[in-house]
């Protein structure tokens, strides 16, 4: 039976029928959908993690207790697990353990498009590829397999054209996963599983030995294959890329690297061998193409494809042909007329009713320096709001804006972080404000979900992934429990008492936290009566504009609330300087 | 078996991916191979979002390339212009009469193009523009949300397969209480014919 599935999809059933019982991760576009899939098979436990470091904890937990475990990420999210990546190559595991991590080339939802195949040659863990969702179904298997023949943690490594693109999946109705069997016993092995310095010193040569094998696996897996065709020029390709590849160079002689570390020296030098040139298609960094010139093999790369961006058919075409390597004239297409008409550009923006707008609102009008995270609110820095002043990674404001304080800046500064980014790395450096006897008011914009990849649970939500009800972490209490004795909570939509508490915080020598609290509007789907503009006092002045409110629109002589998209959140109607904007009580 | 190529294109919240999945479970009944490529996450808070969706005998690339779109569906108009690039001479654009002006408009710093300039601009490439009023058809039929399934109801005509097998994967996809709604939408779109 065919049935379509994204990437993200495919892995997750792959891994299920392998027989993984065990699975954590952390949301993060584009993997955010191998977990949740994942979570709805039957007789499995999954959880989301506060963070990526202690899903893989979880996971090699699960794994040295002989269980076979999936681990969830995006490719930043391997940055916060990379501690628990390094030492589970040193240790092995028990049972097999693979970690799913999807790149985002183009950063279509990231903030940075760091090419994670360099974590495989840096920690020496295997990683394989898929180039869509069949590969996506097997490869769990493979990885899986290899994981316990090898005794490492294996990578696949997805992208966005990989995780988020549907297609066919052979699909047996009646396939089941393995009977659950007793695990394989755990072992208290001192000299493999602590890694205190005489031990660690003993395991490296264990893993560089393993490297070694696994290049030898290489040269025989049916994941790399030579498809034979014209010589005069041999594709490298690997993922998504040697899909749109096949498209330009349907002729071409190919090596397809479904395994991307480490590479199989026999076979590109039999490769290299057969062909007149080599091009070496990749996007991101000059992975193969770096170890190919350490080979000596003479190959084209980045010299005629980009380091940067996504990669896509149009493309490659485009560069090939370039250098020369296609002929210009290909049927069909055709360079774009020039365009006279602008098309206004359309970013993406706060939904009307989000509490995020109110809280930014009211930072502009105070004039503070604004130290932002990673999530929806990150969207405060568009225009208008134009209201926050950094974002670097998960959990960062709260350091930074620590360290700008101690560094001595004469402006009045605040953190912002949402309250699933606070759980994920958000805790120690809140300590560590109040530790190191800073004043930095930390704001936790608190809409009671992870809202930006699709409305996840959290620790603070009450329920797992899983659905089932569980501790709800009370943030108020957790706060004043490390320490923080001035702590108020705050809906942010309601300006006045808002602006009341930061004003207060500011003025304050302590280190201090406002929970800025106001369920998604998103989610919440909570809705008022839309208000009203009195096209008599509306003095088309703007003011409400500035709050950046899709439903308002500026008319000729008044500005007009579409009822459609308004949520009636009357955010509008405490910024009218000239009372225009009126809303009924209900 | 002719490859057949679409490019669905709106604003974050309108309901591509949905219609995407209709189009590719539609293609894989007509036994076509079928890919698709979407954008998940920061893309579909308000922003402009675009699913490409691919039937032939043989797919490899999930993205369509610039230039070889048979069909693009435009939600939005101004959303329909800005995939220009993806039409050739023989391409066919079913653009839904709806706009939903970007912040840049609302605020007054940007002008939204006018009918007739989105239509020049499209059929620039020399392909044909149909028009659809599909929000006000998908609002008898039930309820806006639904003008994409208008959209493909109308698209039905030109590529393919028999009402049946659409409204089954209609029936396989939307929950089960808005079965009947999206059906009467999508046959709306179907009947007005392909314009």
């Amino acid at each position: 039976m065919k049935e379509l599935m994204t990437g993200n999809e495919a892995l997750a059933y792959g891994a299920y029928l392998s027989g993984v019982r065990v699975g954590a991760g952390y949301p993060g576009t584009p993997g955010t959908q191998i977990m949740e899939k994942f979570a709805s098979f039957p007789g499995v436990h999954a959880e989301w993690a506060p963070n990526e470091k202690v899903a893989l904890d979880v996971g090699i937990g699960a794994a040295f207790a002989g269980t076979r475990a999936l681990v969830s990420m995006k490719h930043v999210g391997l940055n916060v697990a990379a501690d628990s990546l390094f030492y589970a190559v040193y240790t092995g595991l028990n049972a097999g353990l693979l970690i799913a991590c999807a790149d985002d080339p183009g950063m279509h939802s990231s903030q940075n498009e760091q090419d994670n195949r360099n974590y495989a040659k840096f920690a020496r863990a295997p990683m394989l590829e898929p180039s869509d969702s069949e590969e996506a179904k097997q490869f769990a298997a493979t990885a899986l397999e290899m994981s316990e023949t090898f005794d490492t943690p294996v990578i696949v490594r997805f992208v966005t054209r990989t995780s988020h693109s549907s297609s066919v999946v052979d699909v047996d109705p009646a396939a089941v996963p393995p009977p659950v069997k007793e695990n394989k016993p755990y072992k208290r092995e001192i000299g493999k599983f602590v890694m205190v310095p005489g031990n660690a010193r003993r395991r490296h040569p264990v893993v560089e030995e393993r490297i070694g094998k696994l290049r030898e696996y290489a040269e025989t897996t049916p994941l790399n294959r030579i498809e034979p065709g014209n010589d005069d020029w041999g594709i490298v390709a690997s993922g998504a890329v040697y899909q749109y590849a096949r498209e330009v160079f349907p002729e071409a002689t190919f090596l397809r690297l479904g395994m991307v570390y480490p590479l199989p020296e026999k076979r590109i030098r039999e490769f290299a061998g057969r062909v007149k040139k080599i091009l070496v298609i990749e996007e991101l960094d000059p992975f193969f193409e770096e170890q190919f010139r350490l080979l000596g093999i003479p190959v084209s790369g980045k010299d005629v494809f980009p380091i940067v961006g996504e990669f896509s058919p149009s493309l490659i075409r485009q560069a090939a042909i370039k250098a020369g390597i296609l002929p210009a004239a290909v049927s069909g297409f055709s360079a774009a007329p020039a365009s006279d008409i602008p098309i206004p550009v359309r970013p993406p923006i706060l939904c009307p009713g989000c509490g995020h707008r109110g809280m930014f609102t009211v930072l502009k009008e105070a004039g503070v320096v604004v130290m932002g995270d990673i999530g929806c609110y990150t969207l405060g820095a568009a225009s208008p709001l134009e209201a926050l002043h950094f974002c670097g990674c998960m959990g960062a404001s709260i350091g930074v804006a620590h360290g700008m304080d101690k560094g001595g800046i004469p402006d009045r500064l605040v953190a912002v972080i949402g309250d699933s980014t606070l759980f994920h790395s958000g805790l120690h450096p809140l300590i560590n404000t109040l530790y190191n006897q800073g004043k930095t008011t930390t704001i936790i914009a608190d809409n009671g979900t992870t809202s930006m990849t699709g409305h996840q649970h959290h620790p603070g939500t009450g329920y797992t992934l899983q659905k089932q009800p569980t501790v709800k972490v009370d943030l108020e209490r957790m706060i004043r429990g490390i320490g923080f004795n001035k702590v108020d909570v705050c809906d942010p939509n309601k300006r006045d008492d808002f602006r009341k508490i930061l004003e207060d915080h500011l003025k304050s020598d302590e280190a201090s936290v406002i929970i800025a609290r106001r369920p998604c509007a998103l989610q919440s789907r909570e809705r008022r009566t839309p208000p009203r503009i009195d096209p008599e006092l509306c003095l088309n002045c703007g003011t409400c504009l500035d709050i950046g409110c899709p439903p308002l629109i500026q008319q000729e002589d008044c500005v007009s609330i579409n009822e459609a998209l308004c949520t009636g959140c009357g955010l509008c109607v405490q910024v009218c300087p000239s009372d225009a904007i009126s809303q009924e009580e209900n | 078996m002719k490859k057949i190529d679409y490019l669905l294109a709106g604003v974050g919240g309108q309901g591509t991916i949905l219609a995407s999945r209709i189009l590719a479970h539609t293609g894989l009944e007509l036994g076509y191979d079928v890919k698709t490529a979407e954008v998940h996450g920061m893309a579909q808070r308000g922003g402009s979002v675009e699913s490409h969706v691919r039937w032939g005998k043989k797919v490899h690339s999930p993205l369509v390339e610039h230039g070889m779109a048979d069909y693009l569906i435009g939600f939005e108009m101004v959303e329909a212009a800005r995939w220009l690039t993806y039409l050739n001479n023989n391409s066919v654009t079913f653009i839904n009469r709806f706009r939903i002006p970007p912040l840049l408009v609302t605020l007054g710093k940007a002008r939204y193009p006018s009918e007739k300039e989105i239509e020049n601009l499209l059929q620039s490439r020399g392909g044909k523009v149909k028009w659809v009023s599909a929000d006000d058809m998908a609002k008898d039929a039930g309820n806006p949300a639904m003008a994409g399934v208008v959209l493909l109801g109308a698209l039905s005509n030109l590529v393919g397969g028999g009402r049946e097998i659409w409204l089954k994967v209609i029936k396989q996809l939307v929950p089960a209480r808005f079965v009947e709604m999206n059906q009467k939408a999508f046959l709306a779109g179907r009947d007005a014919g392909p314009g």
